[in-house]
């Protein structure tokens, strides 16, 4: 095994290996919010199921079409928000999540980025289910970057943070880092945001 | 069935096979420069010219002299296409004619091509791989310079019918090369049968040593050094001579061409099997390729609603080594341009997986990936967000 070491952690290979509250078709979970994001053009695709008391997470599942650490990076968001308040949740950085896997490789990344954004979907959709729309949600957030689910108010926040050209944004974001086909779009916004607060 | 560790990746790479492992270490003593004229230079240099013969007769090329040894596959395909650059770069006959599922070595070196102002045709082929003859009749034209067809694909196995597209190439004055990395050791190659004037070939996928392969240059076509330096290898090729390598490389290639029709046999055998096996225990899967101008040892199949890179590492914590056309694992955005080319679209690239069969591969071998294979899938499926 460890050949498989140094492609992905101890912790990643546990949860590829033993995925945890994944969905399992024979079973009666019937979730109260679902989300899901990614492409299977792009080779990743995952969907969250949430069941809430309130605004906590009590139970939650999940299903991906994806790499190892698709798998894996899921399984660990799954078990994180489990108990968490929507609003923790939301918040959920794929940072926080690569760091409890022990590290992915740069170009896996975007893998949990996909993680966070499906559980976010899933959020935005109890939100919008318990007539609160404007808490959380980026009203009127246009998705650019349909891979990844990457929307024109994520790109404003790269800006204000700091990304000034594309590659200072894809470093942030991660946009058109899959299929690319949203380039010439992010592109334009990444200017006009450059142009407002730069 | 009891682990084991199966490696079905032979078109990535072979082992050193072991009369060739043996030859190579008696040989270590084979120091002397094959340029020297005293008595162990001479010796050395007649090692390397009986390795010649054997890569020569491997191929069927008559002349040994029209084998140059090189560093491996990739140094002989951009030899071609420097040679190209040279006697394209002033003149009206400048126009490459390639296809959409070479080794990124001679993609890359069309496209190098491509920027220095030649034109540059990439055929497409149909859905089981095959070039689109059709087009190839209408891009090769008087100006085209050079027709550079692979003789088998590395991915799914395609075998082109090299000698119909030389005739087509010569007819219209342009020169012929096809890259028979892959076809080498594999199925019959004839440099004469097939008419080609280049032909590019690799030791290590022929179960001898890294770091070494050759050039087929027919007599009379021109040819530019890619290494510039000494007089080696008639000019073409500097760089004082790899002994131990090219003596390896003369052991595996005449162990190629005497296993050939044995190696058919039993490679097409367990292929089957596979194959079988497989389409009966996994519902929903395609086979990609060709039905039957395969490499007799390849199998690319793939996976609707599971991802290629979950099933390589779920089977190679099987124990069971194989390579998938996901883009995942390749640590590039796209998955396999080989299959993307032949239409299958990119969900079904990502779930693709190519087993490559080779000489240590038993029918045991195969029973266990049949075994561990399907539970794999069935698993995989379960937690998908994409029906099978």
């Amino acid at each position: 095994m460890d050949a498989f070491q140094w492609l992905y952690s101890d912790v990643v290979k546990d949860h590829f290996m033993n995925p945890r509250n994944v969905f399992d078709p024979d079973e009666a979970f019937v979730p109260d919010a679902e989300g899901i994001v990614g492409n299977v053009k792009c080779g990743d695709q995952m969907m969250f199921m949430l069941r809430l008391e309130g605004d906590v997470i009590s139970d939650v599942r999940w299903k991906t079409y994806g790499c190892a650490s698709a798998i894996a990076s899921t399984s660990m968001l799954s078990e994180v928000v489990k108990g968490m308040d929507i609003r923790l949740a939301y918040n959920i950085k794929p940072e926080d999540i690569a760091s409890r896997l022990g590290g992915l490789p740069d170009n896996k990344i975007h893998c949990s980025v996909l993680g966070d954004k499906a559980l976010r979907a899933a959020i935005d959709s109890w939100l919008d289910k318990t007539g609160r729309p404007g808490l959380f949600k980026n009203e009127g957030a246009k998705v650019i970057c349909t891979c990844l689910g990457i929307n024109d108010r994520d790109i404003e926040e790269a800006v204000r943070g700091g990304a000034r050209d594309w590659e200072g944004l894809q470093e942030r974001t991660k946009v058109g880092t899959v299929c690319g086909g949203c380039r010439k779009v992010a592109e334009e916004l990444l200017h006009e945001y450059v142009h407002i607060f730069a | 069935m009891d682990k084991r560790t199966v490696y079905l990746d032979y078109n990535a790479t072979t082992p050193l096979r072991a009369e060739v492992k043996d030859a190579m270490i008696t040989d270590l003593g084979v120091f002397a420069n094959a340029s020297s004229m005293h008595d162990a230079g001479r010796r050395a240099r007649s090692r390397i010219e009986e390795a010649r013969s054997a890569v020569a007769a491997l191929v069927g090329a008559p002349d040994p002299q029209s084998i140059v040894f090189t560093s491996g596959g990739s140094e002989s395909n951009n030899t071609v296409f420097a040679t190209m650059f040279h006697a394209g770069r002033s003149g009206a006959r400048r126009k490459i004619v390639t296809t959409a599922i070479e080794h990124p070595c001679v993609l890359n070196a069309a496209k190098w091509l491509e920027s220095e102002g030649f034109p540059v045709i990439f055929l497409g082929v149909d859905g089981q791989g095959k070039i689109d003859m059709d087009a190839l009749v209408r891009e090769v034209d008087d100006t085209t310079l050079l027709v550079s067809v692979m003789a088998a694909n590395n991915e799914i196995g395609t075998i082109q019918d090299i000698a119909r597209i030389s005739k087509l190439a010569h007819a219209r004055g342009a020169f012929i090369h096809t890259d028979a990395t892959q076809a080498a050791g594999k199925i019959p190659v004839d440099v004469e049968a097939w008419g080609v004037d280049y032909l590019t070939l690799s030791c290590h996928k022929i179960y001898g040593p890294k770091g070494v392969g050759a050039l087929f240059i027919r007599k009379g076509v021109p040819v530019e050094p890619l290494i510039r330096g000494g007089h080696q290898e008639h000019g073409v090729r500097a760089g004082t001579y790899n002994n131990i390598g090219i003596l390896g490389f003369g052991v595996a290639a005449r162990l190629a061409l005497s296993d050939l029709d044995r190696y058919v046999r039993e490679m097409s055998t367990l292929r089957a099997k596979l194959h079988d096996g497989i389409v009966e225990a996994i519902p929903k899967v395609r086979v990609n390729g060709h039905p039957y101008d395969v490499l007799p040892n390849t199998l690319n199949v793939s996976f609707p609603g599971a991802e290629g890179e979950s099933i390589l590492l779920y089977l190679d914590l099987e124990g069971i080594e194989v390579s998938t056309g996901s883009a995942c694992a390749s640590g590039s955005l796209e998955p396999s341009h080989v299959l993307l080319a032949t239409g299958i679209g990119p969900a079904l690239a990502h779930g693709s997986i190519r087993f490559s069969l080779g000489r240590d591969t038993t029918g045991g071998d195969v029973a266990y990936v049949l075994e561990k294979l399907p539970p794999i899938i069935a698993r995989l499926r379960k937690m998908s967000t994409v029906q099978a």
